[in-house]
């Protein structure tokens, strides 16, 4: 009695002498999974800042005003205001006379070089566009906010350092004077930059704008859309509704779970030698860029529509065959619409995943530099990611700021059709 | 254009025949609903379906075979001269006609066989067209007129029409079969004409990767070299270094979120990372080429290495971080398969909590953490963008993560991108390496599932 007393004292008092030390390595573990945890969401809040605060910026750009002499002897001589004349005439003489006008003092031709290089090549566009939309205008001086060059928007919003050698930096001493100048007299000013959601591609950062790309996406994901939710559905209500179970239906089962995880790029390959080369579809088309995602997307679709359509109890389907209804009434008209909200909110999250996808469409050739704003599927076109890409290799440090702000655009995007999703599952879903 | 007309009288000429079809349901059974077979409106659909499919199936059929069909009989048409040519030169002469047919290009000096050739071609177009416009307008008409035909009381309707969605439907379900069968073949097909011009063993165990060929015989380098060593070398480098990131990270966020963390915490971080999931990877490329890697390159020279400015551990960490939610919510599934009671045994031995998880939990769960485990590299192996963006181009074979490696999927990309010819062994090569790319990540995937699911088999 008294031994085995002692003996439970001496466990008790074995078990107390580790406890201390087991505690600690408990707590030492509790925190590396709180660290580890942390240091996931660390990422995010990096990768989130890091494009934040490399693109903010790029949703304003600078502006020059310039007083621009509209005259009617260079622009229009024979005053007939004929659209030809008009869009052809010589815009860029006036940027350039202005400027001269404007800094008298600057004579030699290489100085007036760089005179010019303040202002984007643009601006002629800029006036051309004005003129066109009211040629009353000729004849007139007016003052005109045009687009300055990529280096001036650099430098006013202090991406080129003032204080570094002038052989270092891109832009002269004296074109720093200038832009003081300027500066004192207010006619140089950071404007939102409206150019950058209406237009399409250029090699001119200060000129560079989404619209094209995002044309593109929204063309490419109406032809995804259009295919993949049908098909998808269709395939999800045979699988889960029809099919008797035997090899046939277990193969197709099998090939849905392996394509969901085939690589991207992959998908890029069939589609190259299906339907570019034998199928001969023109590249760089929305088209052929929605054949790929829609193939891409299907497995998404048809595993969320498949789980919509297992989530209806059987209770609903023994109803509708018991008042009658045949096996087809009884899936179209009460399991499908109770199933639908789950099958849209895959869809959308399927269409997420498409509008972020880059790799098989740069396979098909929708990488082309393509300034044009697309409007049919056959034509050629880029899309949102394709865009960022193209721009992230562009060597003007105004691209980078660009394509975070590209970037920004697409996330919103993302982060609102994942809301929408969220929303609709709450919204609609039903708990049986 | 016009095939968009066709196709809109044809979808009218649908929609017209169900309302008549409706119609003439209602007419036979003189008033009296329940004679009929089926509801009215399946007699609306099945004369919709008479009209539409028939004549959609002929469309679909000419358009496969117009253009070889005009292109056929536009070249017998054309002078002995160019019928003679190799297969080649006959296809850019009847380019050029089709050009000149739809004014793409302006009518400089062409050839005045060509132009008549091109009339021709327009001529056959026209007629084309015409005809198949004729014809699909017939068929619907006829197709719908024959359902009429066939509308009578005891038509059994229903049975028909749902026979018919059945099939669609059954056909929708083969496309996942296609598909896989699509890039079986269209890859495997490439990749044979690839290993017919550079050996196997050569792809396979070779050394050297450069594939540039040269145009002339006689230029530097004229031979490509086609040994991918380097390349299958680089991607398992980079797979490895986005794994030791991503795994315990994964792992260790899912004991935490699973076993440690209160429910609130739980519903609100996993979401957050979630996100991480669902960035797109061009934007992660990015972030690695413009903020990892000039980091890394910072930290490296600052130890006094010297670091690569496109080196493999950039672009390896950034994945691994892409790849953090992936792990954690496959191991959580497996952590939270395990039973309760197995825990509830451990505590009741007196272990702590995490004595319990190591030993207990994490061993009951392994199976299912591996196989996603497994599933994270297969997406390591096949992932483009980040190595596109921020590995290098050059094919080092090196286990050095401070240097430039290239991978698999950058080189299909550079391969690819941009005007090819198909025939050149440069592009095959593509294809030979996104053959390799399949072959391995269905391996792992039928591996990782095949674990799953016999893990999951145990304990239900």
């Amino acid at each position: 009695m008294n031994k085995q007393s002692n003996d439970k004292h001496a466990v008790a008092e074995r078990i107390n002498a580790g406890l201390a030390r087991r505690h600690a390595v408990e707590r030492l573990f509790r925190c590396t999974g709180l660290l580890a945890l942390l240091l996931g969401l660390t990422f995010l809040c990096a990768l989130f800042f890091s494009i934040i605060s490399k693109g903010y910026t790029a949703f304003q750009q600078t502006y020059i005003q310039l007083e621009i002499d509209f005259d009617e002897q260079k622009l229009d001589p024979a005053g007939e205001r004929i659209y030809e004349v008009l869009s052809t005439a010589d815009y860029g003489g006036l940027v350039k006379q202005s400027l001269r006008t404007a800094f008298p003092a600057v004579t030699s031709r290489q100085e007036q070089r760089l005179l010019y290089d303040l202002v984007s090549f643009g601006a002629a566009y800029h006036l051309r566009d004005r003129i066109l939309a009211d040629p009353a205008l000729i004849g007139q001086i007016s003052r005109v906010w045009v687009p300055a060059s990529d280096d001036v928007d650099m430098l006013i919003k202090g991406y080129i350092k003032r204080d570094v050698p002038e052989a270092e930096r891109r832009l002269r001493d004296v074109q720093l004077a200038w832009l003081d100048t300027l500066e004192t007299e207010a006619r140089l000013s950071l404007q939102f930059n409206t150019a950058f959601f209406t237009s399409g591609d250029s090699r001119e950062p200060e000129l560079a704008g989404i619209w094209g790309a995002l044309m593109g996406s929204i063309l490419t994901l109406a032809v995804t859309l259009a295919l993949s939710f049908p098909i998808g559905v269709a395939t999800a209500v045979y699988l889960e509704e029809f099919a008797p179970r035997n090899r046939w239906s277990d193969l197709i089962e099998v090939n849905i779970n392996n394509l969901a995880a085939v690589p991207s790029i992959v998908f890029g390959l069939l589609g190259l030698a299906v339907f570019i080369n034998f199928m001969s579809f023109p590249r760089s088309a929305p088209l052929v860029g929605g054949l790929v995602l829609t193939l891409m997307t299907l497995p998404t679709i048809i595993i969320a529509s498949r789980a919509a359509l297992r989530a209806v109890p059987p209770s609903i389907r023994e109803a509708a065959l018991g008042v009658g209804a045949s096996k087809m009434q009884t899936v179209f008209f009460h399991v499908l619409p109770l199933a639908l909200p789950g099958m849209l909110t895959g869809t959308i999250i399927g269409m997420a995943q498409a509008l972020g996808e880059t790799a098989p469409l740069l396979m098909i050739g929708m990488v082309a530099f393509i300034v044009d704003i697309p409007s049919s599927i056959f034509e050629p076109a880029t899309v949102l990611p394709v865009q960022i890409f193209l721009w992230a290799d562009s060597p003007e440090r105004a691209f980078i700021e660009r394509t975070s702000a590209a970037i920004m655009v697409l996330l919103g995007f993302l982060i609102a059709m994942n809301a929408l999703a969220v929303i609709l599952r709450k919204k609609l879903e039903r708990r049986w | 254009m016009q095939i968009f007309i066709l196709l809109f009288i044809l979808a009218a000429m649908t929609v017209i025949s169900f309302y008549l079809g409706r119609q003439r349901a209602l007419t036979v059974a003189g008033g009296n609903v329940a004679a009929l077979n089926s509801l009215p409106g399946y007699y609306g659909y099945y004369m919709a379906l008479w009209c539409g499919i028939p004549a959609l199936f002929i469309l679909m059929f000419w358009l496969f075979f117009e253009s070889a069909i005009v292109a056929g009989i536009v070249v017998t048409s054309l002078p002995d001269a160019f019928t003679t040519l190799p297969e080649q030169q006959l296809n850019l002469v009847l380019n050029e006609i089709v050009n000149l047919a739809k004014e793409n290009i302006s009518a400089g000096q062409v050839s005045s066989e060509i132009t008549a050739a091109a009339q021709l071609y327009n001529q056959i177009q026209t007629v084309s067209s015409g005809l198949l416009f004729a014809l699909v307008v017939t068929l619907g008409a006829g197709g719908a007129a024959f359902a009429w035909n066939r509308i009578h009381v005891q038509q059994r309707a229903r049975n028909k029409v749902e026979r018919t969605v059945l099939i669609f439907l059954m056909i929708c379900s083969t496309i996942a079969i296609f598909t896989t069968l699509g890039i079986v073949l269209s890859v495997l097909f490439e990749a044979m004409r690839f290993f017919q011009m550079v050996p196997l063993t050569d792809f396979l165990l070779g050394l050297e990767w450069s594939p540039q060929t040269a145009i002339r015989s006689d230029q530097i380098g004229s031979s490509g070299a086609f040994g991918a060593v380097p390349l299958f070398a680089g991607t398992l480098l980079v797979s490895v270094i986005a794994m030791t990131v991503a795994a315990p990270l994964g792992l260790m966020t899912a004991i935490y979120l699973s076993e440690y963390a209160s429910p609130a915490i739980r519903a609100r971080s996993k979401p957050l990372l979630e996100i991480l999931a669902g960035i797109p990877t061009v934007v992660y490329g990015f972030f690695a080429a413009l903020t990892v890697a000039p980091l890394v390159r910072g930290w490296g020279e600052s130890l006094g290495l010297s670091v690569s400015s496109e080196s493999a551990l950039a672009a390896g960490v950034v994945m691994g971080i892409m790849i953090i939610p992936f792990v954690s919510s496959l191991s959580d599934d497996a952590i939270n398969a395990v039973p309760q009671s197995l825990r509830d045994g451990a505590y009741a031995l007196g272990a702590t909590q995490s004595e319990t998880i190591k030993k207990v939990i994490i061993p009951a769960a392994l199976p299912g953490i591996a196989g996603g485990v497994l599933l994270a590299v297969s997406r390591a192996i096949g992932e483009t963008m980040i190595v596109v963006m921020a590995a290098g181009l050059a094919a080092n074979l090196t286990a050095n993560p401070l240097e430039s490696v290239t991978t698999v999927t950058v080189q299909i990309v550079t391969l690819l991108v941009g005007d090819q010819e198909f025939d050149s062994p440069k592009t095959l090569a593509a294809f030979a390496l996104g053959l390799v790319l399949f072959a391995v990540t269905l391996t792992l995937n039928v591996i990782a599932l095949y674990i799953v699911r016999k893990y999951r088999e145990q304990y239900e």
